[in-house]
Protein backbone atom coordinates (compact mmCIF):
# COMPACT_ATOMS: atom_id res chain seq x y z
CA UNK A 1 0.00 0.00 0.00
CA UNK A 2 1.35 3.14 -0.82
CA UNK A 3 2.24 5.62 1.60
CA UNK A 4 -0.47 7.75 1.31
CA UNK A 5 -3.51 5.94 0.81
CA UNK A 6 -2.26 4.30 3.99
CA UNK A 7 -2.96 7.45 6.20
CA UNK A 8 -6.08 7.70 4.33
CA UNK A 9 -6.78 4.45 5.56
CA UNK A 10 -5.09 5.08 8.79
CA UNK A 11 -7.66 7.94 10.15
CA UNK A 12 -10.19 5.02 10.48
CA UNK A 13 -7.99 2.60 12.31
CA UNK A 14 -9.16 1.41 15.40
CA UNK A 15 -6.41 2.05 17.94
CA UNK A 16 -5.69 -2.16 18.05
CA UNK A 17 -5.09 -1.96 14.47
CA UNK A 18 -1.91 1.21 14.22
CA UNK A 19 1.31 0.50 13.97
CA UNK A 20 2.78 -0.33 17.21
CA UNK A 21 5.23 -2.14 19.36
CA UNK A 22 4.77 -5.30 21.68
CA UNK A 23 6.94 -6.53 24.00
CA UNK A 24 7.93 -9.98 24.13
CA UNK A 25 8.30 -12.69 26.18
CA UNK A 26 12.11 -12.30 26.69
CA UNK A 27 11.56 -8.51 26.89
CA UNK A 28 12.32 -8.16 22.75
CA UNK A 29 10.61 -5.41 21.05
CA UNK A 30 9.11 -6.04 18.21
CA UNK A 31 6.86 -4.05 15.33
CA UNK A 32 3.82 -4.61 14.58
CA UNK A 33 1.59 -3.34 11.10
CA UNK A 34 -1.73 -5.21 12.06
CA UNK A 35 -3.14 -4.64 8.42
CA UNK A 36 -0.20 -6.15 7.02
CA UNK A 37 1.12 -8.34 9.28
CA UNK A 38 -2.11 -10.46 10.52
CA UNK A 39 -4.45 -9.89 6.98
CA UNK A 40 -3.75 -10.89 4.01
CA UNK A 41 -3.64 -7.63 1.43
CA UNK A 42 -4.53 -9.65 -1.81
CA UNK A 43 -7.13 -9.10 -4.18
CA UNK A 44 -9.81 -12.08 -5.13
CA UNK A 45 -9.42 -13.23 -8.90
CA UNK A 46 -12.62 -14.77 -10.89
CA UNK A 47 -12.93 -18.47 -11.27
CA UNK A 48 -14.43 -19.36 -13.84
CA UNK A 49 -16.78 -22.04 -14.03
CA UNK A 50 -15.88 -24.95 -16.38
CA UNK A 51 -17.61 -25.66 -19.20
CA UNK A 52 -20.38 -27.87 -20.42
CA UNK A 53 -21.69 -30.73 -18.67
CA UNK A 54 -19.35 -30.95 -15.85
CA UNK A 55 -20.61 -27.73 -14.65
CA UNK A 56 -23.92 -28.34 -15.08
CA UNK A 57 -23.43 -31.38 -13.32
CA UNK A 58 -21.67 -29.13 -10.14
CA UNK A 59 -24.20 -26.46 -10.29
CA UNK A 60 -26.72 -29.37 -9.37
CA UNK A 61 -24.63 -30.62 -6.90
CA UNK A 62 -24.28 -26.95 -5.44
CA UNK A 63 -28.16 -26.38 -5.77
CA UNK A 64 -29.08 -29.46 -4.02
CA UNK A 65 -26.69 -28.75 -1.20
CA UNK A 66 -27.23 -25.24 -0.09
CA UNK A 67 -25.53 -24.71 3.65
CA UNK A 68 -26.70 -21.59 5.34
CA UNK A 69 -24.69 -19.53 7.29
CA UNK A 70 -26.05 -19.09 10.85
CA UNK A 71 -25.98 -15.55 10.60
CA UNK A 72 -29.18 -12.90 11.42
CA UNK A 73 -29.71 -8.97 10.36
CA UNK A 74 -32.96 -7.49 11.59
CA UNK A 75 -36.00 -8.92 12.12
CA UNK A 76 -36.49 -11.48 9.94
CA UNK A 77 -33.99 -13.93 11.58
CA UNK A 78 -36.72 -14.57 13.67
CA UNK A 79 -38.45 -16.56 10.35
CA UNK A 80 -34.84 -18.63 9.92
CA UNK A 81 -35.07 -21.36 13.12
CA UNK A 82 -39.18 -22.30 12.02
CA UNK A 83 -37.73 -23.38 8.38
CA UNK A 84 -35.98 -26.21 10.45
CA UNK A 85 -38.83 -27.19 12.32
CA UNK A 86 -40.87 -30.52 11.71
CA UNK A 87 -44.10 -28.01 9.53
CA UNK A 88 -40.97 -26.97 7.39
CA UNK A 89 -38.75 -29.32 7.74
CA UNK A 90 -36.14 -27.30 4.69
CA UNK A 91 -33.33 -30.46 5.26
CA UNK A 92 -35.73 -32.37 2.55
CA UNK A 93 -34.98 -29.44 0.12
CA UNK A 94 -31.26 -29.90 1.15
CA UNK A 95 -30.74 -26.83 3.04
CA UNK A 96 -28.84 -27.19 5.92
CA UNK A 97 -26.92 -23.71 8.61
CA UNK A 98 -23.74 -23.89 9.04
CA UNK A 99 -21.99 -21.84 11.89
CA UNK A 100 -19.43 -20.50 10.17
CA UNK A 101 -19.00 -18.69 6.72
CA UNK A 102 -16.15 -20.76 5.23
CA UNK A 103 -18.25 -23.97 5.30
CA UNK A 104 -21.37 -21.97 4.09
CA UNK A 105 -22.60 -21.20 0.58
CA UNK A 106 -25.41 -19.07 1.01
CA UNK A 107 -26.09 -16.08 3.14
CA UNK A 108 -29.61 -14.36 3.97
CA UNK A 109 -29.77 -10.86 4.78
CA UNK A 110 -32.76 -11.23 6.89
CA UNK A 111 -34.48 -7.53 6.82
CA UNK A 112 -32.80 -4.24 7.59
CA UNK A 113 -29.45 -3.37 7.43
CA UNK A 114 -27.83 -0.89 9.63
CA UNK A 115 -24.46 0.19 9.10
CA UNK A 116 -23.04 -0.98 12.20
CA UNK A 117 -24.66 -4.49 10.47
CA UNK A 118 -23.15 -3.91 7.04
CA UNK A 119 -19.98 -4.10 8.12
CA UNK A 120 -20.30 -7.35 10.02
CA UNK A 121 -22.11 -8.40 6.64
CA UNK A 122 -19.64 -7.90 4.12
CA UNK A 123 -16.81 -9.23 6.33
CA UNK A 124 -18.80 -12.55 6.65
CA UNK A 125 -19.24 -12.48 2.51
CA UNK A 126 -15.92 -11.95 1.91
CA UNK A 127 -15.03 -15.24 4.12
CA UNK A 128 -17.32 -17.36 2.32
CA UNK A 129 -15.96 -19.21 -0.56
CA UNK A 130 -16.99 -18.73 -4.60
CA UNK A 131 -19.39 -19.96 -5.34
CA UNK A 132 -22.01 -18.44 -3.06
CA UNK A 133 -24.96 -17.15 -3.16
CA UNK A 134 -27.06 -14.25 -1.71
CA UNK A 135 -30.70 -13.97 -0.52
CA UNK A 136 -32.24 -10.73 0.46
CA UNK A 137 -35.29 -11.50 2.87
CA UNK A 138 -38.07 -8.70 3.28
CA UNK A 139 -38.74 -5.19 1.51
CA UNK A 140 -36.01 -3.54 3.78
CA UNK A 141 -33.38 -5.46 1.35
CA UNK A 142 -35.66 -4.03 -1.34
CA UNK A 143 -36.28 -0.19 -1.10
CA UNK A 144 -35.21 0.46 2.90
CA UNK A 145 -39.21 -0.97 3.26
CA UNK A 146 -40.43 1.14 6.26
CA UNK A 147 -36.69 2.01 7.19
CA UNK A 148 -36.67 3.71 4.00
CA UNK A 149 -35.32 7.41 5.45
CA UNK A 150 -34.07 5.77 8.61
CA UNK A 151 -30.48 7.45 9.63
CA UNK A 152 -28.98 4.52 9.82
CA UNK A 153 -29.93 1.85 7.43
CA UNK A 154 -29.28 1.40 3.75
CA UNK A 155 -31.88 1.35 1.41
CA UNK A 156 -31.07 -1.34 -1.47
CA UNK A 157 -28.75 -4.10 -0.49
CA UNK A 158 -27.79 -4.84 -4.43
CA UNK A 159 -25.55 -2.12 -3.97
CA UNK A 160 -23.42 -3.32 -1.79
CA UNK A 161 -23.42 -7.34 -2.61
CA UNK A 162 -24.63 -8.91 -5.43
CA UNK A 163 -28.00 -10.29 -4.56
CA UNK A 164 -29.10 -13.73 -6.39
CA UNK A 165 -32.81 -13.73 -4.79
CA UNK A 166 -35.30 -11.34 -3.20
CA UNK A 167 -38.29 -12.69 -1.59
CA UNK A 168 -40.46 -10.08 -0.63
CA UNK A 169 -42.65 -9.20 2.15
CA UNK A 170 -43.01 -8.08 5.69
CA UNK A 171 -42.17 -10.29 7.12
CA UNK A 172 -42.17 -13.12 4.49
CA UNK A 173 -43.53 -16.37 6.15
CA UNK A 174 -41.39 -19.24 6.30
CA UNK A 175 -43.61 -20.88 2.86
CA UNK A 176 -41.92 -17.87 1.13
CA UNK A 177 -38.33 -18.70 2.36
CA UNK A 178 -39.00 -22.36 0.91
CA UNK A 179 -40.15 -20.89 -2.53
CA UNK A 180 -37.13 -18.51 -2.15
CA UNK A 181 -34.73 -21.55 -1.96
CA UNK A 182 -36.53 -23.32 -4.78
CA UNK A 183 -35.95 -19.87 -6.96
CA UNK A 184 -32.49 -19.83 -6.25
CA UNK A 185 -31.77 -23.67 -6.75
CA UNK A 186 -33.25 -22.94 -10.36
CA UNK A 187 -31.29 -20.28 -10.70
CA UNK A 188 -28.11 -22.20 -10.13
CA UNK A 189 -28.99 -25.08 -11.90
CA UNK A 190 -29.54 -22.64 -14.88
CA UNK A 191 -25.96 -21.36 -14.27
CA UNK A 192 -27.10 -17.59 -13.68
CA UNK A 193 -25.88 -17.67 -10.25
CA UNK A 194 -22.52 -16.57 -10.35
CA UNK A 195 -22.72 -13.55 -8.20
CA UNK A 196 -19.06 -14.10 -6.39
CA UNK A 197 -17.79 -13.74 -9.94
CA UNK A 198 -19.60 -10.16 -10.26
CA UNK A 199 -18.94 -9.02 -6.94
CA UNK A 200 -14.92 -9.68 -7.33
CA UNK A 201 -15.21 -7.84 -11.30
CA UNK A 202 -17.09 -5.05 -9.72
CA UNK A 203 -15.28 -4.88 -6.69
CA UNK A 204 -13.82 -1.18 -6.81
CA UNK A 205 -17.60 -0.64 -7.42
CA UNK A 206 -19.20 -2.20 -4.77
CA UNK A 207 -16.06 -1.38 -2.50
CA UNK A 208 -16.79 2.47 -3.12
CA UNK A 209 -20.28 2.05 -2.50
CA UNK A 210 -19.41 0.23 0.95
CA UNK A 211 -16.91 2.84 2.14
CA UNK A 212 -19.43 5.87 1.62
CA UNK A 213 -21.30 3.88 3.92
CA UNK A 214 -19.33 2.42 6.58
CA UNK A 215 -17.15 5.71 7.77
CA UNK A 216 -14.70 3.73 10.39
CA UNK A 217 -13.48 1.08 8.12
CA UNK A 218 -10.99 -0.33 10.12
CA UNK A 219 -10.89 -3.68 8.25
CA UNK A 220 -8.25 -4.95 5.25
CA UNK A 221 -10.15 -4.20 1.98
CA UNK A 222 -11.09 -7.37 1.17
CA UNK A 223 -11.43 -9.67 4.31
CA UNK A 224 -10.21 -13.25 3.31
CA UNK B 1 -2.00 -64.16 -2.14
CA UNK B 2 0.21 -62.22 -4.42
CA UNK B 3 0.61 -58.47 -3.96
CA UNK B 4 -1.03 -56.90 -6.82
CA UNK B 5 -4.46 -58.80 -6.58
CA UNK B 6 -4.62 -58.01 -3.03
CA UNK B 7 -3.82 -54.08 -3.87
CA UNK B 8 -7.32 -54.31 -5.82
CA UNK B 9 -9.02 -56.47 -2.70
CA UNK B 10 -7.93 -53.53 -0.87
CA UNK B 11 -9.16 -50.72 -3.02
CA UNK B 12 -12.57 -52.51 -3.81
CA UNK B 13 -13.13 -52.97 0.00
CA UNK B 14 -12.47 -49.23 0.85
CA UNK B 15 -14.91 -48.29 -1.75
CA UNK B 16 -17.48 -50.24 -0.46
CA UNK B 17 -16.78 -49.12 2.84
CA UNK B 18 -16.68 -45.88 1.83
CA UNK B 19 -20.13 -45.71 0.08
CA UNK B 20 -21.51 -47.79 2.72
CA UNK B 21 -20.46 -44.90 5.23
CA UNK B 22 -22.13 -42.48 3.29
CA UNK B 23 -25.07 -44.28 2.92
CA UNK B 24 -25.48 -45.64 6.52
CA UNK B 25 -25.26 -41.89 7.53
CA UNK B 26 -27.87 -41.06 5.38
CA UNK B 27 -30.05 -44.25 6.56
CA UNK B 28 -29.66 -42.73 10.08
CA UNK B 29 -30.18 -38.71 9.14
CA UNK B 30 -33.25 -40.27 7.91
CA UNK B 31 -34.44 -42.25 11.19
CA UNK B 32 -33.22 -39.38 13.29
CA UNK B 33 -35.98 -36.93 11.12
CA UNK B 34 -38.65 -39.25 11.71
CA UNK B 35 -38.34 -39.56 14.97
CA UNK B 36 -38.40 -35.52 14.83
CA UNK B 37 -42.17 -35.79 12.57
CA UNK B 38 -39.99 -34.42 9.75
CA UNK B 39 -39.19 -35.64 5.99
CA UNK B 40 -35.94 -35.34 6.52
CA UNK B 41 -32.85 -35.14 3.96
CA UNK B 42 -32.52 -37.76 1.21
CA UNK B 43 -30.49 -40.31 1.94
CA UNK B 44 -28.10 -39.74 -0.80
CA UNK B 45 -27.60 -36.86 0.42
CA UNK B 46 -24.19 -36.78 2.05
CA UNK B 47 -23.04 -38.13 -1.54
CA UNK B 48 -24.17 -34.55 -3.16
CA UNK B 49 -23.16 -32.62 -0.18
CA UNK B 50 -19.45 -34.79 -0.51
CA UNK B 51 -19.84 -33.41 -4.40
CA UNK B 52 -20.65 -29.85 -3.81
CA UNK B 53 -17.50 -29.65 -1.33
CA UNK B 54 -15.45 -31.02 -3.78
CA UNK B 55 -16.50 -28.50 -6.31
CA UNK B 56 -15.80 -25.23 -4.58
CA UNK B 57 -13.96 -23.24 -6.73
CA UNK B 58 -11.55 -21.07 -4.30
CA UNK B 59 -9.65 -22.39 -1.18
CA UNK B 60 -7.29 -20.69 1.15
CA UNK B 61 -4.86 -21.97 3.23
CA UNK B 62 -2.81 -20.98 6.55
CA UNK B 63 0.08 -22.92 5.77
CA UNK B 64 1.63 -26.62 5.05
CA UNK B 65 0.16 -27.89 8.52
CA UNK B 66 -3.48 -26.68 8.01
CA UNK B 67 -3.16 -28.79 4.52
CA UNK B 68 -1.75 -31.38 6.17
CA UNK B 69 -4.67 -31.94 9.07
CA UNK B 70 -7.16 -33.41 6.74
CA UNK B 71 -4.31 -35.67 4.95
CA UNK B 72 -3.69 -37.06 8.51
CA UNK B 73 -7.17 -37.41 9.12
CA UNK B 74 -7.70 -39.39 6.34
CA UNK B 75 -4.52 -41.37 6.70
CA UNK B 76 -6.05 -42.72 9.99
CA UNK B 77 -9.42 -43.77 8.78
CA UNK B 78 -7.56 -45.37 5.98
CA UNK B 79 -4.74 -47.10 8.12
CA UNK B 80 -7.48 -48.57 10.74
CA UNK B 81 -9.21 -49.93 7.66
CA UNK B 82 -5.96 -51.56 5.60
CA UNK B 83 -4.53 -53.52 8.90
CA UNK B 84 -8.77 -54.33 9.70
CA UNK B 85 -9.50 -58.11 8.60
CA UNK B 86 -13.15 -57.38 7.28
CA UNK B 87 -14.83 -60.79 6.46
CA UNK B 88 -13.76 -63.94 8.73
CA UNK B 89 -11.78 -67.31 6.93
CA UNK B 90 -11.41 -65.00 3.03
CA UNK B 91 -8.29 -63.98 2.19
CA UNK B 92 -9.55 -62.02 -0.01
CA UNK B 93 -10.65 -59.13 2.57
CA UNK B 94 -8.33 -59.37 5.12
CA UNK B 95 -6.53 -56.58 3.96
CA UNK B 96 -3.23 -56.04 5.15
CA UNK B 97 -4.05 -57.78 9.07
CA UNK B 98 -1.03 -59.53 10.44
CA UNK B 99 -0.34 -61.09 14.33
CA UNK B 100 -0.49 -57.46 16.24
CA UNK B 101 -2.64 -55.79 14.24
CA UNK B 102 -4.84 -55.12 16.84
CA UNK B 103 -2.05 -52.59 18.87
CA UNK B 104 -1.31 -50.70 15.73
CA UNK B 105 -5.05 -50.27 15.17
CA UNK B 106 -5.49 -48.59 18.40
CA UNK B 107 -2.43 -46.36 18.01
CA UNK B 108 -4.00 -45.21 14.24
CA UNK B 109 -7.44 -44.07 16.18
CA UNK B 110 -5.00 -41.22 17.72
CA UNK B 111 -3.30 -40.56 15.07
CA UNK B 112 -6.02 -38.72 12.68
CA UNK B 113 -6.86 -36.36 16.02
CA UNK B 114 -3.69 -35.03 16.23
CA UNK B 115 -2.92 -34.39 12.92
CA UNK B 116 -6.11 -32.82 13.06
CA UNK B 117 -4.92 -30.58 16.18
CA UNK B 118 -1.55 -29.46 14.41
CA UNK B 119 -3.93 -28.35 11.25
CA UNK B 120 -6.43 -27.05 12.98
CA UNK B 121 -3.73 -25.17 15.40
CA UNK B 122 -2.15 -23.77 12.65
CA UNK B 123 -5.61 -22.30 11.01
CA UNK B 124 -5.20 -19.49 13.46
CA UNK B 125 -8.72 -19.25 15.12
CA UNK B 126 -9.68 -19.25 18.29
CA UNK B 127 -12.14 -21.42 18.20
CA UNK B 128 -10.47 -24.29 16.60
CA UNK B 129 -7.94 -24.40 18.99
CA UNK B 130 -10.47 -24.53 21.81
CA UNK B 131 -12.54 -27.44 20.16
CA UNK B 132 -9.12 -29.37 19.81
CA UNK B 133 -7.91 -29.28 22.92
CA UNK B 134 -11.79 -30.39 24.18
CA UNK B 135 -11.78 -32.94 21.75
CA UNK B 136 -8.31 -34.65 22.55
CA UNK B 137 -9.21 -34.43 26.45
CA UNK B 138 -12.64 -35.87 25.69
CA UNK B 139 -11.02 -38.33 23.24
CA UNK B 140 -7.64 -39.49 25.63
CA UNK B 141 -10.76 -40.63 28.64
CA UNK B 142 -12.73 -41.97 25.88
CA UNK B 143 -9.34 -44.64 25.10
CA UNK B 144 -8.23 -45.36 28.85
CA UNK B 145 -11.96 -47.66 29.27
CA UNK B 146 -11.60 -48.69 25.41
CA UNK B 147 -7.93 -49.90 25.75
CA UNK B 148 -8.40 -51.38 28.93
CA UNK B 149 -10.99 -53.77 27.28
CA UNK B 150 -9.11 -54.27 24.61
CA UNK B 151 -6.00 -55.73 27.32
CA UNK B 152 -8.65 -58.38 29.09
CA UNK B 153 -9.27 -59.69 25.27
CA UNK B 154 -6.00 -59.71 25.08
CA UNK B 155 -5.49 -61.84 28.45
CA UNK B 156 -8.72 -63.62 27.42
CA UNK B 157 -7.29 -65.30 24.25
CA UNK B 158 -3.71 -64.66 24.95
CA UNK B 159 -3.40 -62.92 21.36
CA UNK B 160 -2.88 -59.77 19.99
CA UNK B 161 -4.23 -60.75 16.18
CA UNK B 162 -7.61 -59.47 15.63
CA UNK B 163 -8.18 -62.55 12.98
CA UNK B 164 -7.58 -64.79 15.58
CA UNK B 165 -9.73 -63.20 18.20
CA UNK B 166 -12.63 -63.63 15.54
CA UNK B 167 -11.48 -67.21 15.33
CA UNK B 168 -12.01 -67.97 18.65
CA UNK B 169 -15.20 -66.77 18.52
CA UNK B 170 -16.80 -68.77 16.10
CA UNK B 171 -19.44 -71.24 16.55
CA UNK B 172 -22.64 -69.71 17.76
CA UNK B 173 -23.59 -66.43 19.52
CA UNK B 174 -22.52 -68.35 23.19
CA UNK B 175 -19.26 -68.30 21.70
CA UNK B 176 -19.10 -64.12 21.67
CA UNK B 177 -16.87 -61.65 23.44
CA UNK B 178 -20.23 -60.30 24.24
CA UNK B 179 -21.10 -63.29 26.04
CA UNK B 180 -17.77 -64.51 27.35
CA UNK B 181 -16.34 -61.17 28.53
CA UNK B 182 -19.75 -59.22 29.27
CA UNK B 183 -17.50 -56.73 31.73
CA UNK B 184 -15.53 -55.53 28.69
CA UNK B 185 -17.92 -55.73 26.45
CA UNK B 186 -19.84 -52.89 28.07
CA UNK B 187 -16.99 -51.01 28.77
CA UNK B 188 -15.94 -50.86 25.46
CA UNK B 189 -19.49 -50.55 24.35
CA UNK B 190 -19.50 -47.14 26.80
CA UNK B 191 -16.57 -45.63 24.91
CA UNK B 192 -17.85 -46.36 21.57
CA UNK B 193 -20.49 -43.76 22.25
CA UNK B 194 -17.80 -41.14 22.78
CA UNK B 195 -16.05 -42.32 20.04
CA UNK B 196 -18.48 -41.84 17.35
CA UNK B 197 -19.88 -38.37 18.08
CA UNK B 198 -23.00 -38.42 19.06
CA UNK B 199 -24.86 -36.84 21.77
CA UNK B 200 -24.42 -37.10 25.05
CA UNK B 201 -20.59 -36.75 23.73
CA UNK B 202 -21.05 -34.78 20.36
CA UNK B 203 -20.18 -31.07 22.52
CA UNK B 204 -16.63 -30.93 21.15
CA UNK B 205 -18.64 -30.92 18.06
CA UNK B 206 -21.30 -29.19 18.40
CA UNK B 207 -22.25 -26.50 16.19
CA UNK B 208 -23.77 -23.82 17.43
CA UNK B 209 -22.43 -24.06 21.30
CA UNK B 210 -18.03 -23.36 19.51
CA UNK B 211 -18.64 -23.31 15.79
CA UNK B 212 -17.81 -26.89 14.60
CA UNK B 213 -15.01 -27.13 16.59
CA UNK B 214 -11.50 -28.68 15.40
CA UNK B 215 -12.92 -27.70 11.43
CA UNK B 216 -14.01 -24.16 11.93
CA UNK B 217 -11.55 -22.98 9.09
CA UNK B 218 -11.52 -26.49 6.96
CA UNK B 219 -13.95 -25.74 3.71
CA UNK B 220 -14.22 -27.17 0.21
CA UNK B 221 -12.25 -29.79 -0.55
CA UNK B 222 -10.43 -29.88 3.05
CA UNK B 223 -13.88 -30.64 4.80
CA UNK B 224 -14.41 -33.11 1.95
CA UNK B 225 -11.53 -34.59 2.61
CA UNK B 226 -12.89 -35.08 6.29
CA UNK B 227 -15.97 -36.19 5.22
CA UNK B 228 -14.89 -38.76 3.44
CA UNK B 229 -12.81 -39.93 6.39
CA UNK B 230 -15.81 -39.74 8.55
CA UNK B 231 -17.62 -42.08 6.41
CA UNK B 232 -14.89 -44.65 6.45
CA UNK B 233 -14.04 -44.12 9.97
CA UNK B 234 -17.66 -44.92 11.08
CA UNK B 235 -17.86 -48.17 9.38
CA UNK B 236 -14.41 -49.06 9.81
CA UNK B 237 -14.80 -48.66 13.85
CA UNK B 238 -18.05 -50.68 13.65
CA UNK B 239 -16.01 -53.40 12.19
CA UNK B 240 -13.46 -53.36 14.99
CA UNK B 241 -16.08 -53.55 17.48
CA UNK B 242 -18.47 -55.82 15.79
CA UNK B 243 -14.76 -58.57 15.49
CA UNK B 244 -13.67 -57.73 19.12
CA UNK B 245 -17.00 -58.24 20.45
CA UNK B 246 -19.67 -59.70 17.96
CA UNK B 247 -18.24 -62.80 16.35
CA UNK B 248 -16.69 -60.79 13.23
CA UNK B 249 -18.71 -61.46 10.07
CA UNK B 250 -18.79 -64.48 7.43
CA UNK B 251 -19.53 -62.82 4.42
CA UNK B 252 -20.51 -58.51 3.27
CA UNK B 253 -24.50 -59.10 4.01
CA UNK B 254 -23.73 -59.81 7.95
CA UNK B 255 -20.87 -56.87 8.14
CA UNK B 256 -23.29 -54.06 7.16
CA UNK B 257 -26.11 -55.42 9.18
CA UNK B 258 -24.02 -56.26 12.16
CA UNK B 259 -22.15 -52.55 11.60
CA UNK B 260 -25.49 -50.38 11.43
CA UNK B 261 -26.60 -52.32 14.26
CA UNK B 262 -22.96 -51.06 16.57
CA UNK B 263 -23.54 -47.88 15.15
CA UNK B 264 -26.99 -47.22 15.61
CA UNK B 265 -26.19 -47.61 19.40
CA UNK B 266 -24.86 -44.69 19.33
CA UNK B 267 -27.38 -43.02 17.79
CA UNK B 268 -29.79 -44.92 19.44
CA UNK B 269 -28.13 -43.69 22.87
CA UNK B 270 -27.96 -39.99 21.48
CA UNK B 271 -31.52 -39.71 20.35
CA UNK B 272 -32.22 -40.75 24.21
CA UNK B 273 -30.20 -38.57 26.17
CA UNK B 274 -28.77 -34.80 26.26
CA UNK B 275 -25.65 -33.40 25.75
CA UNK B 276 -23.14 -33.29 28.35
CA UNK B 277 -21.13 -30.80 28.90
CA UNK B 278 -16.69 -31.89 28.45
CA UNK B 279 -16.30 -31.02 31.94
CA UNK B 280 -19.21 -34.13 33.00
CA UNK B 281 -18.04 -36.25 29.74
CA UNK B 282 -14.68 -36.87 31.36
CA UNK B 283 -15.15 -37.29 34.78
CA UNK B 284 -18.02 -39.95 33.10
CA UNK B 285 -15.89 -41.94 31.25
CA UNK B 286 -12.88 -42.35 34.14
CA UNK B 287 -15.85 -43.45 36.58
CA UNK B 288 -18.50 -45.69 35.11
CA UNK B 289 -16.69 -48.02 31.91
CA UNK B 290 -13.05 -46.88 33.87
CA UNK B 291 -13.96 -49.59 36.99
CA UNK B 292 -16.05 -51.57 34.73
CA UNK B 293 -12.79 -51.66 32.61
CA UNK B 294 -10.67 -52.35 35.42
CA UNK B 295 -13.05 -55.43 36.80
CA UNK B 296 -12.51 -57.17 33.39
CA UNK B 297 -8.95 -57.41 33.65
CA UNK B 298 -8.87 -58.35 37.70
CA UNK B 299 -11.26 -61.21 36.69
CA UNK B 300 -9.00 -62.42 34.35
CA UNK B 301 -6.02 -62.12 36.50
CA UNK B 302 -7.55 -63.56 39.48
Amino acid sequence: MSEKKQTEHDKFLAPENRKHTVIGPDGEEIQVDPLNDYFCTDLPKVEAPYKGVLEKFLNWARAESLWVLSYGTGCGSIELPPLFSPRFDAYRFGVAMRPTPRQSGVLIISGYLAVKTLKRVIRSYEQMQNPKYVIALGSCTINGGMYWDSYNTINRLDHYLPVDVYIAGCMPRPEAILAGFNKLKERIKSGNAEGANEYIEKLEWYKANQKKIIKDWNMPSYNW
Amino acid sequence: MNIFPRIVFVLLGLFIVLNWGLIMAGIIRKIIARLGMRRGIKVFQPYINLIKNYSIRSQLSHGVMFYLGPVFRLSGGVGIFLFMPLIYGSDYWSNFSFTGDLILITYFMFFGMLGMALGAGEGGHPYSAIGISRGLAQFTAIEVPMTLAILSIAIQYQTLSISEIVAAQQGGIQNWTMVTNPLATIAAMLSFLGAMGHSPFNVVMAPQENPVGPPTEYHGTFLGVLQTNRAILHVIEAVLYMNLFFGGASNWGVLIIKTFLIYFWSVFVGMVFPRFRVDQSIPWFLKIPLVIGIAAIVVFII
